[in-house]
């Protein structure tokens, strides 16, 4: 393996679908990319050495069947929580797309612990029904604001389709919300077009609490959001291109090169 | 064994958005008593004493069943309060896709081994109605919404069964059906009972086989035939040869068919397909038709390397009776036909168009034994968003008809696309020798009997009689069986030929490959879902998620290496034996051998009679509008014109990130695209456009015409997205009532004909088609319902590069408004004599000299990037879209409607807003490419309506100068979203 190259792992199971655009994306990036089946994983935790990044992608992991992400997210707590722990105890990243994202949160992963809480008080937040309770497929517009979340500067803003039927961010209570705020693990919040706070639907398109479409955990570099950066990484994914005077900028992409940057510049992997 | 029960409940009453959705259906339904709507899931656990105690119960429930943030639990039940209990739990033997899944998490959670399964889980859902409901308020609700009779058992208090029911174990008994000694009237008697639905002279060609053979038939035997020989599987109706006559009209019922048995002006088609649809495609012989009509999907390639497929299903007897799962499986099937093309293909898109009856029919009108229409719209459309979504298919394009007479059979099509290397486009064959290899689902007791059941008219009482027709499908299980054939395919592929269990299951699938080398199936091996299934039904269910490989055995162990892995099921359960007959075993025994031969050339082809009459039509009288402007808005706001976004958005049409043109258009993301186009291989621009035609209002008036308006409708769209009209090619979907009716199947030769003459003209090839020919209804009162003659034209296309695609949005002020194509008195059939409740007579006629030639000059003026927008005027003519194209790109127009080219016979602004003339296109020019496109249109009907304003007002002046509309577009668009807004 070359040492200059950043490389990722996909992890996929039964139901994942969004796997190939996910691959597309790092590999654009710049990064190396392997698929790898739960089973495979299972076999042979080991082989998470070789990586810098570990991706959830999109999709119905076991048909989303009893609750979205939770039975994925059952095998990682029973199958793989100590090599997880060590993973990002290594300075590594994890991103969760939708259906990642779910998987994550119902793994405990995100928000993850936080100093506001005990150590094991992780399920603090959920992504539940969307309010319209329905599977949703729209184009929202976001915007970052996390300084902390090593996958994306803040300020920036995003348009992104979101497609989801259990995309509704919902904590706890209100505790939850200020302690992720006061430690900045909010990344994304839907906004409305002029950029100011998403009040209702659609701007908000599934009724999450706080407009929250993506957090990360207290390290900045697990990142989970609704959205799918991956399905914007070419001008003319854009859902109206054809009536725009300059070819548009892809905004998912640059959550990728980002990363990748981030992997060479803390992990010391050279270019 | 120990049967927990687990209730999950929303933590907070107030947050339960299934509750507050049944709630605002229940208002739909006109029952205003219910005020409040409480929704919570039911899991049932089954498990030794030892291994289910009662702390690893609360485990189950805390850790897995439950969201900590959102949920909570109760183990047993909670009382219902004041309120009104119904449960609803799946009957014994049904599909339950979320237990199976719990079975498996619960193994993981307990570190159980996942099999065999150690504690079993049953689902259910509760609901607790409050207000002052009566007991037959709430059963009518429970009927109509909460439950569906074919497949739940509602109970009005909580369901705890002492033990799950078992499937009884099945004893081996061999069981042959005496036939040779029977009369004509046993012998149809006999196809009644059995459900095998042959007709006498296929029940006595049967006969005579066995009596050559001397000895009495299996059930395994009389079942293989049936299911090979159901019109659902053979066409035979398509297929056979047909004494036709055309009659003008005025001629009474009589003299017709006098001159029809006197032979007048007869013709006699020998195969009404072969002659007609295969034919035209036979003679285009186009170099980039690849595969056509000899395997489950049409291939045409898209370049050097990549080829696509599609195939459209139609599935819509399972979803008359359970919407939600019927048409899940029907687009699970078609997507199972792709995987099976050629040597293995990937699905890219889906397409999906329906037909319904009006969602306001008020309950009184519905017949008994039917459910609702809005209801089978709900439910079509969450089956298809449930199966497509989960497989991580885009689905792209679609319509939704709306006519009466669907009420009693709801038209659902389902469409496929797929990619495959271009070298594996051919169908490939079983070769001797190969094993049999069965991967995917397990076969249950589900879906017997859907292939002869789907053929036969359908009455009130069949929703009791064919329960066990109706399919549930797990999509989760076909998109495992898929990565693992693709896998299978990247590496060889390791199989010799690929084909899906549909209609017919094992015995059409096994029947069908192993036509030409003859087959040994060990019946006994084919894993089951329960017990109990005797060796007939195993061999002819319609369990989903299935498919056969047919291996090398050299590399049969390798398939079932790679399955393994996945958690995918594969199993060997025979072998392509080079015997030429199909032999069946169960334990051993031989319960079955038939020649092959007999199975596939058997079948007796009686001739069929069909006449068309040219119906006598009323001609229409309709007043000129005196407000133009309200007459747009209703017209808009009829259901089959309205904005269908409630269904798109329940749709991923963006998963695999390829869908470059997508279905809702504009900065807003409301306008109705034309087509999607997908871009399927990353770093090539070229794109594959997707489209439909359908015209079913126009049947009742002339079926050729139909037909070829539904053409040039598929190819406009086309054309109007950036497509390429000479690489287009077409589907055809018939769905029509019984043919046995003469009329019927005149009309259906008239189409058939109009078939071969548009494709020749257009050179657009079919390049795949399917049947459904006895789509009536008999009510209990013995009402005859036929639905209308539909005709679903798919459309696929070649975009040779997607960066010049365009589409249907206004783009700027101060762009000219074109229309292309002679508008003529075409108000027959036209969505504005709906309106007003009329048909006329003056039916829109395509001319196939001159439409192919606007085709291509339209794709020309569009490939050569100098038009900003094209919009396909179809439903509601000009008028609609215009402003279809105006409120999608937020902008308004100043229109005069002297500017529209037309004969000499249109004389009034109504016809010129609302007729319905096919080959228009309707193009937005910016002024710079004004000049040259007005040269390029030389010798074409065209003229100059106007231009865009940024003022988003829709302005026109009548032929007399009168300013007759003056209206802000967005008002248009809010009645345009209003209708089907759910």
């Amino acid at each position: 393996m070359e040492s200059s190259t950043v490389r990722v792992l996909l992890l996929r199971t039964a139901g994942t679908n969004c796997d190939r655009e996910l691959a597309l994306a790092f590999q654009r990036a710049g990064a190396a990319v392997d698929v790898v089946h739960i089973n495979r994983l299972l076999a042979a935790p080991g082989q998470l050495g070789d990586y810098h990044i570990l991706g959830f992608p999109g999709g119905f992991s076991y048909g989303d069947d009893i609750a979205s992400g939770k039975i994925l997210a059952n095998q990682l707590v029973h199958h793989l929580r100590s090599p997880l722990q060590q993973w990002v105890r290594d300075g590594k990243m994890i991103l969760g797309i939708c259906n990642g994202f779910q998987v994550l949160v119902k793994a405990g992963m995100l928000p993850g612990p936080m100093p506001q809480f005990d150590a094991s008080d992780i399920f603090t937040a959920t992504l539940t029904h969307n309010a319209q309770a329905r599977f949703e497929d729209r184009w929202v517009h976001l915007k970052s604001q996390s300084s902390l979340c090593k996958w994306l500067e803040p300020g920036i803003s995003m348009l992104l389709p979101i497609a989801h039927g259990e995309g509704r961010f919902t904590v706890r209570d209100a505790a939850v919300t200020e302690a992720l705020e006061a430690n900045d693990q909010i990344v994304f919040r839907y906004v409305s077009e002029d950029g100011t706070p998403a009040k209702d639907f659609p701007d908000n398109p599934n009724g999450s609490a706080g407009a929250i479409a993506g957090i990360c955990d207290i390290t900045g570099r697990i990142l989970g959001l609704m959205p799918h950066p991956e399905r914007f990484i070419e001008s003319m994914q854009h859902p109206y291109w054809s009536r725009l005077a300059a070819t548009a900028t892809p905004d998912g992409l640059q959550l990728f090169e980002n990363a990748v940057k981030y992997i060479h510049q803390s992990m010391a992997v050279s270019v | 064994m120990a049967v927990y029960r687990i209730e999950i409940h929303p933590q907070n009453p107030a947050d339960d958005p299934a509750g507050t959705a049944v709630l605002a259906e229940i208002r739909q339904l006109g029952i205003a008593e219910v005020h409040g709507v409480q929704t919570a899931r039911i899991f049932l656990l089954q498990g030794s004493p030892e291994i289910l105690t009662h702390a690893q119960v609360h485990k189950i429930a805390l850790q897995l069943l439950a969201d900590p943030v959102t949920e909570r639990v109760v183990v047993g039940h909670e009382t219902a309060g004041a309120g009104r209990l119904v449960e609803v739990h799946l009957k014994p033997g049904v599909m339950d896709p979320v237990a199976a899944s719990a079975e498996m998490a619960i193994a993981d959670l307990l570190d159980l081994p996942r099999q065999p399964v150690a504690i079993q889980v049953r689902t259910g859902r509760r609901y607790v109605l409050s207000g002052h409901l009566t007991p037959e308020t709430s059963t009518q609700i429970s009927r109509r919404l909460l439950a569906n009779d074919s497949i739940e058992q509602i109970h009005e208090t909580a369901f705890t069964p002492a033990e799950f029911p078992q499937g009884k174990a099945y004893e081996f008994r061999r069981v042959e059906v005496p036939i040779r000694n029977l009369t004509d009237d046993q012998l149809q008697q006999l196809s009644r009972r059995g459900h095998l639905f042959l007709d006498l002279a296929e029940m006595k060609a049967i006969q005579e086989h066995f009596r050559t053979l001397d000895r009495e038939p299996t059930d395994a035997e009389l079942e293989t035939l049936a299911q090979t020989w159901s019109e659902h599987c053979v066409h035979k109706t398509l297929k056979a040869q047909v004494h036709f006559s055309h009659h003008p009209a005025g001629l009474n019922e009589d003299d017709v068919h006098e001159h029809h048995a006197a032979g007048d002006q007869m013709e006699v088609i020998d195969n009404l397909v072969k002659s007609t649809i295969f034919r035209a495609t036979k003679e285009l012989d186009l170099p980039w038709t690849l595969s056509v009509f000899k395997d489950n999907a049409g291939v045409i390639a898209l370049d050097d390397q990549w080829a696509v497929c599609m195939k459209v299903e139609t599935h819509n007897r399972p979803s008359a009776i359970e919407p939600y799962g019927g048409a899940a499986t029907g687009i699970g099937g078609c997507i199972r036909d792709v995987i099976a093309t050629g040597g293995g293909a990937r699905p890219i898109a889906s397409t999906d168009i329906f037909c319904f009856a009006d969602p306001s029919t008020p309950n009184e009108q519905v017949p008994a034994g039917v459910l609702h229409p809005r209801r089978i719209a709900q439910r079509v459309v969450a089956g298809v968003r449930d199966y497509g979504n989960r497989m991580g298919i885009p689905t792209v394009n679609g319509a939704v008809y709306f006519d009466q007479r669907y009420i009693g059979n709801p038209l659902v099509f389902c469409g496929s696309v797929g990619l495959l290397p271009r070298h594996l486009a051919d169908k490939r064959n079983a070769q001797a020798g190969d094993r049999i290899i069965l991967i995917g689902g397990r076969t249950g007791r589900d879906g017997i009997h859907g292939a002869t059941f789907s053929s036969d008219v359908i009455t009130d009482k069949h929703g009791d009689e064919f329960s066990h027709a109706v399919q549930i499908g797990n999509a989760i299980t076909e998109k495992k069986m898929l990565d693992v054939i693709l896998q299978a395919r990247e590496s060889g592929p390791l199989y010799n030929a690929i084909t899906d269990c549909g209609a017919g299951g094992l015995s059409s699938a096994i029947g069908e490959m192993g036509s030409q080398t003859g087959a040994t199936v060990e019946l006994d091996k084919v894993p089951l879902k329960y017990d109990g299934l005797n060796y007939a039904e195993i061999w002819i269910s319609e369990a989903q998620e299935r498919i056969v490989l047919s291996v090398a055995p050299e590399n049969a162990a390798g398939i079932l290496e790679l399955a393994a892995a996945e958690d995918v099921e594969a199993t060997d359960i025979g072998l392509f034996d080079g015997s030429g007959k199909l032999t069946l075993r169960y334990q051993g025994q031989t319960v079955g051998c038939m020649d092959m031969e007999f199975i596939h050339d058997g079948l007796p082809s009686p001739i069929r009679q069909a006449v068309w009459q040219e119906p006598v039509l009323p001609k229409a009288v309709v007043a000129e509008p005196t407000d133009y402007a309200a007459t747009l808005s209703r017209l808009l706001a009829m259901p089959t014109l309205a904005s269908k976004h409630w269904i798109i958005r329940q749709y991923d049409h963006e998963v695999q990130g390829a869908t470059i043109v997508k279905p809702l258009i504009g900065p807003g993301g409301d306008g109705p695209g034309d087509a999607a186009v997908i871009a399927p291989v990353p770093g090539s621009s070229r794109g594959v456009a997707l489209a439909n035609g359908c015209q079913p209002r126009l049947g009742d008036l002339d079926p050729y015409q139909m037909t070829l308006s539904g053409m040039d409708e598929a190819i406009r769209n086309i054309v109007c997205v950036g497509g390429d009209p000479e690489t287009t090619a077409l589907l055809d979907n018939f769905c029509w009532p019984k043919c046995s009716d003469r009329m019927h199947l005149g009309a259906l030769v008239r189409a058939c004909q109009a078939c071969y003459d548009g494709a020749m003209a257009f050179r657009t090839p079919f390049i795949s088609g399917k049947d459904s020919l006895s789509n009536e209804f008999i009510t209990d009162e013995g009402k005859r319902i036929c639905i209308p003659y539909t005709l679903l034209i798919s459309a696929i296309s070649i975009v040779p590069d997607v960066s010049r695609c365009i589409t249907m949005d206004a783009k700027a002020a101060g762009n000219y408004l074109l229309l292309v194509g002679q508008t003529h008195r075409h108000m027959g059939g036209s969505w504005y004599y709906a309106l007003h409740n009329q048909n006329g007579r003056s039916i829109p006629s395509v001319d196939l000299a001159t439409a192919p030639g606007v085709h291509k000059k339209i794709a020309g003026l569009i490939a050569a990037g100098l038009v900003a927008s094209a919009h396909d005027p179809s439903e509601g003519g000009l008028a609609v879209a215009l402003v279809e194209m105006l409120f999608a790109g937020r902008l308004g127009a100043e229109i005069d409607l002297t500017g529209v080219p037309h004969d000499n016979e249109v004389d009034r602004d109504d016809i010129l807003l609302f007729s319905e003339s096919p080959t228009r296109y309707l193009l937005e020019i910016k002024p710079e490419h004004l000049d040259d496109v007005l040269r390029r249109l030389r010798g074409l009907a065209f003229g100059i309506l106007g231009r865009v304003t940024h003022e988003p007002n829709l302005v026109v002046q009548s032929i007399g100068g009168k300013e007759i509309i003056n209206a802000s577009v967005d008002e248009f668009r809010r009645a345009w979203c209003h209708t089907l807004d759910w």
